[in-house]
């Protein structure tokens, strides 16, 4: 089994419709997970109809009994994220700020703090219009993304793709250099990056470039909207050179990608020759992985 | 008479890409133009505010987390530090014990709790806060160092660093990070006012829902900016109707926009369309404060 995960830097420049085109293009070999978990889209171009449905707990929260509270303080002098406040001569959690260290519990003379396990949302495992399975899913509002959850949903595509004797995972992942990327990575084999020629996104795809060094998967990268400006598309056809990322593809700035959207489709259903070109490019990813 | 607080405003999204750091570089120009400003740039992942003022040279210095580190004489191996710690971050393994940097959530318990002061907590190194002025804008740089994986203890350290620094700035606007979890609230958290920016996309209207219910959450007045207008679907402006949310600017969706935004360029000068939704934006934001003040 091989993991591709599609990865950016900066966010909007095409992850989730190059993900979910070469899911249409590559169906049959292969399993999809979305581990942009706060941010999923993908179940809404692909119309997915949940077949598996899992609250997920990651992490622990405090939680002051106040019958047996006797208002020492000494668990807000401890915490160290300001999660204890004092209201009505009451020590509260503030749930949000709460990072479950457990130290609070630990010192409490009373023994009046206890930890409990913590929702941080909900996992599904998904039929889809492509006659393959998705494994996505959702955090709950304003949670902790600790990578915990996205560890979660390619768990469950890795199970999905040993069960249905498919190949390849292709992992739709999260912008930005943090805990969830961070956690998409683990095991990948191949980080496709989907850029744009613009100063944000190379900037962006340098950083996380950096950060690959790490792990030091295989590389290809799509240029998305490459005509939007001809020096910078330059600039990062340089870069990629240098970092000895193949360039895989070359896309150009279309209303094709929104309008494939409005009509919920992926690019490669919405037109005959992205169709091809995702082929081709779905294609030299897996010469590279063989 | 004493000067009023700051007004804060946050840029957030949900969606990744729709224009958060174009509506902050440029509303923080605008309003620079007639008040005092501070931009803080607190997408700590990927930092691009500072690429569209390229003039305005950033100084940098680096910002600390504390992590435990094991005095191996002090140590007598009791093992309460791997009992203690929540996150798996100390370990003890044979007779060492081993810290796990990147897992550690600087609780302070393995060190405050060792009987034998075997784990002083000692500096690591988070990122960079870079702060650079140019008359009425001041811009904050808030960097997370690559390979660091969390966002949030930076966001609280700028937060808490700024509240010396820039109390006499009428405006502070913050550029926050994409999705809809901890980094988002944690950038919001001090916000009077937090501008959404989305696009008329089924994307750009899932993550629009997820992130105002984050945002209901926090109970921040919210109004919302629609990018890249025109593409054609009008479910967005229908859910902020029925949500009562006010959509205070449409930014047309135009390929010259996209362009001199590619090169890091500031676009409102060549764009009388693009000025008058962004002064939209400004008139509302000072209308808020006075309603607010």
């Amino acid at each position: 089994m091989r993991e591709i995960v599609i990865l950016s830097g900066k966010g909007g420049t095409g992850k989730t419709l190059v993900s979910a085109s070469l899911a249409a293009v590559g169906a049959k070999e292969a399993i999809l997970a979305d581990c942009d978990v706060d941010a999923a889209n993908i179940h809404l171009l692909l119309q997915t109809k949940a077949v598996k449905t899992e609250v997920f707990y990651s992490g622990e929260l405090a939680n002051i009994n106040q019958d047996d509270c006797i208002s020492c303080g000494r668990c807000m002098e401890v915490c160290r994220f300001d999660a204890i406040g004092l209201s009505n001569q009451q020590y509260k959690i503030e749930d949000a700020e709460c990072e479950g260290c457990g130290y609070c519990e630990k010192v409490c003379p009373a023994q009046a703090i206890t930890l409990k396990p913590r929702r941080s949302g909900i996992v599904y495992v998904s039929d889809s219009r492509l006659k393959m399975p998705v494994a996505h899913a959702r955090l709950d509002p304003g949670a902790d993304n600790s990578g915990k959850l996205v560890a979660k949903v390619k768990d469950e595509a890795r199970k999905l793709a040993r069960a249905e004797n498919k190949e390849y995972v292709i992992i739709d992942g999260a912008p930005g250099i943090g805990c969830p990327v961070v956690s998409s990575l683990a095991g990948a084999k191949y980080v496709l990056f989907v850029t744009e020629p613009t100063q944000s996104a190379l900037h962006d795809l340098k950083r996380l470039h950096t950060l690959l060094q790490k792990f030091k998967p295989v590389t290809g990268c799509i240029i998305n909207k490459n005509d939007l400006n001809a020096e910078m598309t330059q600039e990062i056809k340089l870069f990629l050179k240098e970092n000895r990322i193949e360039l895989v593809a070359e896309l150009p700035y279309s209303d094709l990608f929104a309008k494939s959207m409005i009509g919920q489709l992926t690019v490669a259903e919405a037109d005959k020759q992205m169709f091809t070109e995702f082929e081709k490019i779905w294609k030299k990813i897996k010469e590279r992985l063989s | 008479m004493t000067t009023p607080p700051p007004y804060r405003i946050a840029i957030a999204s949900g969606k990744g890409g729709t224009g958060k750091t174009f509506v902050a570089v440029h509303l923080a120009k605008m309003i620079s133009t007639s008040a005092s400003c501070t931009l803080v740039d607190l997408d700590v992942e990927e930092p691009n505010d500072s690429i569209f003022f390229p003039e305005m040279e950033l100084e940098s210095r680096l910002v600390y987390k504390q992590i435990p580190e094991w005095n191996e004489e002090r140590c007598t191996l009791c093992g309460l530090c791997s009992k203690t710690c929540k996150f798996h971050a100390v370990m003890q393994l044979g007779d060492s014990v081993i810290v796990f940097n990147e897992l550690c959530h600087s609780c302070y318990a393995c060190s405050e709790l060792c009987p034998n002061d075997a784990l002083p907590m000692k500096n690591q190194t988070l990122g960079t806060i870079g702060i650079a002025k140019s008359n009425q804008l001041t811009l904050v740089e808030s960097r997370l160092k690559v390979g660091e994986e969390q966002a949030v203890p930076l966001i609280k350290k700028t937060h808490r660093n700024l509240q010396t620094e820039v109390n006499k700035t009428d405006y502070i606007l913050y550029d926050s990070p994409p999705g809809t979890s901890c980094p988002v609230v944690a950038a919001t958290k001090p916000a009077d006012l937090v501008l959404l920016v989305t696009e008329p996309t089924s994307f750009g209207l899932n993550d629009l829902k997820l992130a105002v219910e984050t945002l209901r959450k926090t109970q921040k007045p919210m109004a919302i900016i629609i990018n890249r207008y025109g593409i054609g679907y009008e479910d967005v402006e229908q859910y902020c109707e029925i949500e009562k949310l006010p959509v205070i600017a449409k930014i047309p969706y135009s390929r010259k926009i996209a362009e001199a935004y590619a090169l890091g360029h500031i676009v409102t000068e060549s764009d009388p369309e693009l000025l008058s939704q962004l002064k939209n934006v400004v008139d509302f934001i000072k209308l808020h404060r006075n309603e607010n003040a």
